[in-house]
């Protein structure tokens, strides 16, 4: 589904990826983990095609398709989907009406029907109760004056209703407390299917622990440099990153 | 050098544009049909000999540095006689839904029979300024050009000398009124295609304890080429009385509009302006709302839309003339194409009006390159226990922010729209008005979709 071959790019002149390697087949769940400035949100961002960063060498293709010459909407109407770390805020703007306009910018390049507001109020119902989740959030403003939680839950929730083929987590985990880390790793497990690939980046292993990857690679230095499954999630969060780091440094 | 000279002759210039005014002027106050009682033609008569002392205003002047009048001073607007109705849909300039009463006026003239006026509550007076002169002159006179609206601007003082007709609106001591009034202006051509002028002067007065809401609404049918509208609405609002009015500019595009709107409230009153530009080539307006009374709250919020060459300018002062009131101003403004904006935001705190809060935000948006827009707010602080606070932002759409709509799968355009619309629907929010609320979101939404080509 997602072919990632050497892999170059940055921001503002400064290369971070130094040659990514990764494959990620339909159904699958990667996790990607890394300390600090390692490269894994550059990564998403890329991924995502977030016109700020550059890409100087490699490939990437998403279902055969070259993924790097498209634009960041059409990626996301390909099927990919990025949860942000930091999700910005759309004042004026409900989350109900931006997810239609998402969800009818979708159909619309599928030939089909736009859903109106009265249907597009059955589906997000729909997703919602898949979630097991409130309605509160819908009739907001996007993102604005919500907590750090109920931003990543709005992230889960355009999720769940786009329903992606490839969704990449941006340290969604992160600044949450546990029982929000449950609560996204709960929603994760229930939208994961045989044809639904999920691509986690995250500094820590806590939500590993309720959404078990397929893989886990650690980034350091802009390259994978540890593939492994979630035993070596675990030895990460026994011995910490510089084991690797170092590894890095000396080789 | 040439540059010393030219000010001059620009400002001699537009001191002789006041001419044909003051002609016109005799001939209109010797019309029997413009007779009115002895204290408005005396108004009248003081307000047009300011107005020949001053002349139209020069960038110059403090006060119109940002706006040139020379366009307006340059051509030669007659006044326009009654018109008989236009062959248009009165609904299709219709802000709001159709439960309300309408009081359609036709080039500055009271047209009764496009106007729904039925079932009004006793005491309650909804028409046309007019028409109420005859018969309800005791409740206008206190009232009607009393306050030093003309003193200021010289458009207001050409308004008051030339004032015959507008809407009216009396709501008597604790009465609500359970729908809104809706006072449309619409602007047709002349028989002989001469530019015109109208000068709409409202007069809208709440007693204690009243309660009302009410539409302004400036339009033109589609044949109307170049005019000018030039308006005065005085609002007065009683002790605890609750005012909402919504001002809808949707002037033709060779419009000019230039306006004032002067409130005064009593204790413990609320009072609303809300105002919407979205049409005409040259537009000011200027918007004086007086807190007088203790514990008055005034809410003035705007929005502007603009493309093509579009000019707009609003300068507001709210003046806080007794302790305890609460002022909150929050001004939008989208400037497309070679559009232009200015917003002057002034705060008047008189001595003792110890405990006003007031807050002022102006946000500006540019959509192009070659769009600008200027923000000055002026605080005047004369006592210490206050909170006033001001802020304004000017920038472009926020590349992040179209990424982050771009990455759920709107295109680029969409993505502008939808953040455009956001940024606009900040002001829709603050309308009360359900059924007016889903009308200036379509107005919006018109606009955002009726995208003319850059450069326009």
């Amino acid at each position: 589904m997602l072919e990632v071959k050497q892999l170059r790019g940055g921001i503002e002149g400064k290369e971070i990826l130094k040659g990514i390697d990764l494959s990620v087949k339909p159904g699958e769940v990667h996790a990607i983990m890394g300390p600090n400035g390692s490269g894994k949100s550059t990564l998403a961002q890329i991924l995502a095609g977030h016109p700020g960063y550059e890409v100087t060498g490699g490939s990437a293709t998403f279902d055969g398709q070259d993924l790097l010459g498209m634009e960041a909407d059409e990626r996301a109407r390909a099927g990919l989907f990025l949860a942000f770390q930091y999700p910005v805020a759309i004042r004026g703007v409900t989350n109900a009406y931006f997810l239609q306009s998402a969800v009818n910018a979708k159909r619309k390049e599928r030939g089909l029907e736009e859903l109106d507001t009265l249907e597009f109020a059955d589906l997000i119902e729909a997703r919602l109760a898949m979630l097991g989740w409130d309605d509160t959030l819908i009739h907001r403003a996007v993102n604005d004056g919500l907590s750090g939680g109920e931003k990543k839950r709005n992230e889960i929730i355009q999720l769940a209703t786009l329903e992606p083929r490839l969704a990449i987590l941006d340290e969604t985990d992160s600044g949450l407390d546990i029982d929000a880390v449950q609560a996204v790793a709960e929603a994760v497990n229930k939208l994961r299917s045989a044809e639904r690939s999920f691509v986690i980046v995250t500094h820590y292993e806590r939500i590993l622990k309720y959404v078990t990857p397929d893989h886990v690679h650690v980034l350091a230095g802009g390259k994978v440099v540890m593939s492994g499954d979630m035993q070596l999630a675990l030895d990460l969060e026994a011995r910490g990153y510089d084991w690797i780091t170092n590894g890095v440094a000396v080789g | 050098m040439s540059g010393a000279t030219a000010p001059q002759t620009v400002a001699a210039e537009l001191k002789a544009a006041a001419e044909p005014y003051v002609e016109d002027f005799r001939t209109f106050s010797g019309n029997g049909a413009a007779a009115v009682p002895g204290w408005l033609r005396e108004r009248r008569s003081a307000a047009m000999t300011r107005f020949a002392d001053t002349g139209f205003p020069t960038s110059r002047q403090e006060e119109w540095r940002f706006t040139d009048v020379k366009p307006i001073a340059r051509q030669t607007f007659h006044r326009a006689a009654a018109a008989s109705a236009p062959d248009v849909a009165v609904r299709d300039y219709v802000v709001g839904g159709t439960d309300q009463w309408l009081a359609v006026f036709v080039n500055g003239h009271f047209v009764p029979t496009l106007s729904d006026l039925g079932g009004l509550p006793a005491g309650v007076k909804v028409g046309s300024l007019r028409h109420a002169l005859d018969a309800d002159g005791s409740i206008i006179e206190p009232h009607l050009a009393r306050r030093a609206v003309a003193a200021h601007n010289p458009f207001a003082a050409l308004n008051t000398a030339f004032i015959l007709d507008g809407g009216f609106l009396y709501v008597p001591r604790g009465t609500a009124l359970p729908r809104t009034v809706h006072y449309l202006f619409l602007a047709a051509p002349s028989g002989d295609g001469a530019p015109l002028v109208t000068h709409p002067r409202n007069l809208f007065v709440l007693e204690h304890g009243a309660q009302a809401s009410v539409i302004e609404s400036y339009a033109a049918v589609p044949s109307a080429a170049e005019y000018w509208t030039n308006a005065v609405t005085e609002v007065v609002v009683g002790e605890n009385a609750t005012l909402d009015t919504y001002r809808v500019q949707r002037e033709g595009a060779e419009a000019y509009h230039t306006a004032t709107t002067h409130a005064v409230q009593g204790r413990s009153s609320n009072c609303s302006l809300i105002t919407f530009s979205f049409g005409g080539a040259l537009s000011r307006h200027d918007i004086h709302a007086v807190l007088d009374g203790e514990g008055a709250d005034a809410t003035l919020d705007g929005l502007s839309m603009l493309r093509g060459k579009q000019h707009v300018d609003y300068h507001t002062t709210l003046e806080h003339a007794q302790p305890n009131c609460t002022s909150w101003e929050y001004f939008n403004g989208v400037f497309d194409e070679r559009s232009r904006g200015i917003f002057n935001g002034r705060i008047i705190v008189r001595p003792g009006a110890q405990k006003t809060d007031a807050k002022q935000t102006n946000n500006n948006l540019l959509l192009s390159e070659h769009a600008r827009a200027d923000s000055q707010p002026q605080l005047e602080i004369y006592a210490d226990d206050v909170k006033c606070t001001h802020g304004a932002t000017l920038g472009p759409i926020d590349d992040e922010h179209l990424f982050y709509l771009q990455s759920r799968g709107l295109s680029t355009d969409e993505a502008r729209a939808l953040l455009t619309y956001g940024f606009g629907s900040e002001i829709l929010h603050a309308v009360k008005a359900v059924d007016v609320r889903r009308s200036l979101d379509r107005i919006v939404h018109d606009w955002l979709t009726r995208r003319t080509p850059a450069g326009a």
